[in-house]
């Protein structure tokens, strides 16, 4: 697919939980515009290296670069304000919010955000305000959650949480979004919609995606290149047809003299 | 023969306790209706605002009494050229109060604001009791367990003694007022929506590129700060302070029963819960026989939680959902 640099690149990335090595090694880049497929085993370390990434947790030893400049011992905050947001693999959404002020809630440097100017400049905050509205209800068309915008966040189903992860991941105008298992629970017409809207985002807003996903039909179907994880470390990394030939890929997976499927 | 004009003037000094309580439950109300900061040491805040305020107000210690403490403000009578025709001491003592517990709970929060809730809850419950016991043993600071006294009247000169209540009952109402808009004014901005945010989840606000750290420790401070200027408010209207003021009982934990029950979340439930609970908790003293006993009063507050809780579980006014402004 695209030849574009690498915005991402994770160089020798290791994370040990007490004795633990949950990430050993681990080593890919991620080429700008790019629909990105991580997959491997449960266990493999691919959250984890999502928590990495994106500041939640701090690497042992090793490094992370985004567009060229190191991220890795940021807290999360910054590296959000790089231009990296992720979803998570159980949707965290703000339950007691409506699926619109989970969205407006997003945009750093907010003048609002500031509370002597929320309290002495009204109307510029108002202003701004609005604009924000305005952009969030746009984002909620494109996922269609529209009709939806004034529902509390905790009354939406699995998949329209999913969406609402996705369309707050878009308000944040991203370079790199980061997606765990955004099909995760989700049914077979929604995901449809959920992988076209990636689509859509790569082509009209040149997003680069990294994704976790499970579900083969999907990373096969969405994916180039796919990063195969395994005990922490990357073992395959390739296009979707040399990933399913690989016979390392085969045997993470299936493990040696196992008949059933995964 | 009812009389009418005593049930008046009862009645009024009851509203001034209910309105200084409904500023300590405002800002509450930032720290857990909006922020989700499990607060349970608000007799700290109670405390210092009071003390602070009581201090700087009150005439310096009479030797001949024997007196411990070393400092009193006597605020009133040194700012007498400034007065202008408005009591400015008053202002600045709230001001003081305010930013008395403002600097305490920037140091409090700095240690302790990425204390998960319920260590948080205990942790602020301990520095309450210590800020208690420091009071109550430094007597140079605050005259120990003997109190302050001599606490000056706001305007006292104005009205006669019988009717001071009515001029402090407006007091009351005004700074309640004020507050109330500028909590409001805070918690409809963004300010508030990225608080709201992290009361709901902290790891998403942080994936929102938000600096939770930072927002709960601004939390922290202005409601502090709030409670302060209640503790002050206290202090005038009382008139004496001591360590026994500021036990966890009616100093915190009515507090949080005012909130539960009026809506967390809900800066008008806040106000509305503090004039409930403390409606019942005075209404039940008048209650014949064993009734009256202040244990049993409690009790019922107990009662009324739980009944709040089981049939209206947000409180009697809930959080209010924002609604997208109407845009095609």
């Amino acid at each position: 697919m695209a030849d574009g640099h690498p915005i991402l690149e994770v160089r020798d990335v290791v994370k040990d939980f007490d004795g633990l090595r949950a990430v050993s090694g681990c080593s890919f880049q991620v080429k700008e515009g790019t629909i990105t497929g991580l997959i491997g085993p449960n266990g493999a370390g691919k959250t984890t290296l999502f928590n990495l990434i994106t500041g939640f947790l701090r690497c042992s030893s090793g490094q992370i670069l985004f567009d060229g400049k190191r991220i890795d011992g940021l807290p999360p905050h910054q590296v959000f304000r790089r231009g990296v947001v992720r979803t998570f693999q159980i949707p965290r959404e703000l339950k007691r919010m409506t699926v619109l002020e989970n969205l407006m809630v997003v945009p750093s440097d907010q003048i609002g955000e500031n509370l002597l100017k929320a309290w002495l400049l009204p109307w510029a905050v108002s202003r701004q305000e609005k604009d924000t509205q305005e952009k969030a209800l746009d984002i909620l068309k494109y996922t269609n959650l529209f009709a939806l915008r004034d529902e509390y966040a905790g009354n939406l189903s699995t998949g329209q949480k999913r969406l609402l992860e996705f369309s707050r991941a878009l308000m944040s105008e991203p370079w790199l979004v980061l997606l765990d298992e955004p099909a995760a629970g989700v049914n077979p017409s929604l995901m449809n919609e959920l992988a076209d809207h990636i689509v859509r985002a790569v082509n009209d807003l040149g997003v680069t995606f990294l994704v976790i996903e499970h579900d083969m039909n999907l990373v096969m179907r969405l994916c180039d290149p796919i990063i195969v994880m395994s005990d922490g470390v990357t073992i395959a990394e390739g296009s979707p047809e040399s990933i399913q030939q690989d016979p390392k890929v085969l045997e993470a997976y299936l493990g040696y003299g196992r008949n059933e499927r995964t | 023969m009812i009389d009418l004009l005593g049930i008046v003037d009862y009645g009024v000094g009851w509203a001034v306790v209910a309105g200084i309580y409904a500023v300590f439950t405002l800002g509450l109300n930032v720290h857990w209706g909006f922020t989700g900061l499990f607060n349970i040491g608000i007799a700290g805040f109670f405390a210092i605002g009071a003390y602070t305020s009581a201090l700087l107000t009150t005439p310096s210690p009479d030797t001949a009494l024997f007196e411990d403490f070393v400092f009193g403000g006597d605020l009133p009578s040194r700012l007498g050229v400034l007065n202008l025709g408005i009591d400015l001491w008053f202002v600045i003592a709230l001001l003081a109060a305010a930013t008395a517990c403002g600097i305490i709970a920037f140091a409090i929060g700095f240690l302790t604001i990425r204390l998960k809730e319920d260590y948080l809850a205990i942790t602020t419950l301990g520095i309450a009791e210590t800020i208690r016991l420091v009071f109550l043993n430094e007597g140079w600071l605050a005259n120990g367990s003997r109190g302050l006294y001599n606490i000056p009247k706001y305007l006292g000169g104005l009205v006669h003694p019988e009717h001071y209540n009515y001029l402090y009952l407006i007091v009351v109402l005004l700074v309640l007022g004020f507050l109330y808009i500028a909590v409001s004014r805070a918690i409809n901005s963004p300010w508030g929506r990225v608080l709201k945010a992290i009361r709901e989840d902290e790891m998403t606000a942080q994936a929102s590129g938000k600096n939770v750290a930072l927002f709960k420790l601004q939390a922290f401070v202005v409601g502090a700060c709030i409670m302060g200027v209640g503790g002050a408010l206290y202090a005038h209207n009382i008139r004496f302070v001591s360590p026994i003021t500021f036990d966890p009982l009616m100093a915190t934990f009515v507090i949080w029963a005012m909130l539960m029950v009026g809506g967390s979340g809900n800066n008008k439930g806040a106000i509305l819960g503090s004039f409930i609970v403390w409606g019942i908790w005075a209404g039940t003293q008048f209650l014949p026989g064993f009734l009256s006993d202040p244990n049993i009063r409690l009790l019922m507050i107990g009662v009324l939680i739980v009944g709040v809780m089981l049939f209206k579980p947000g409180g009697i006014l809930g959080e209010e959902r924002r609604f997208s402004n109407r845009v095609t």
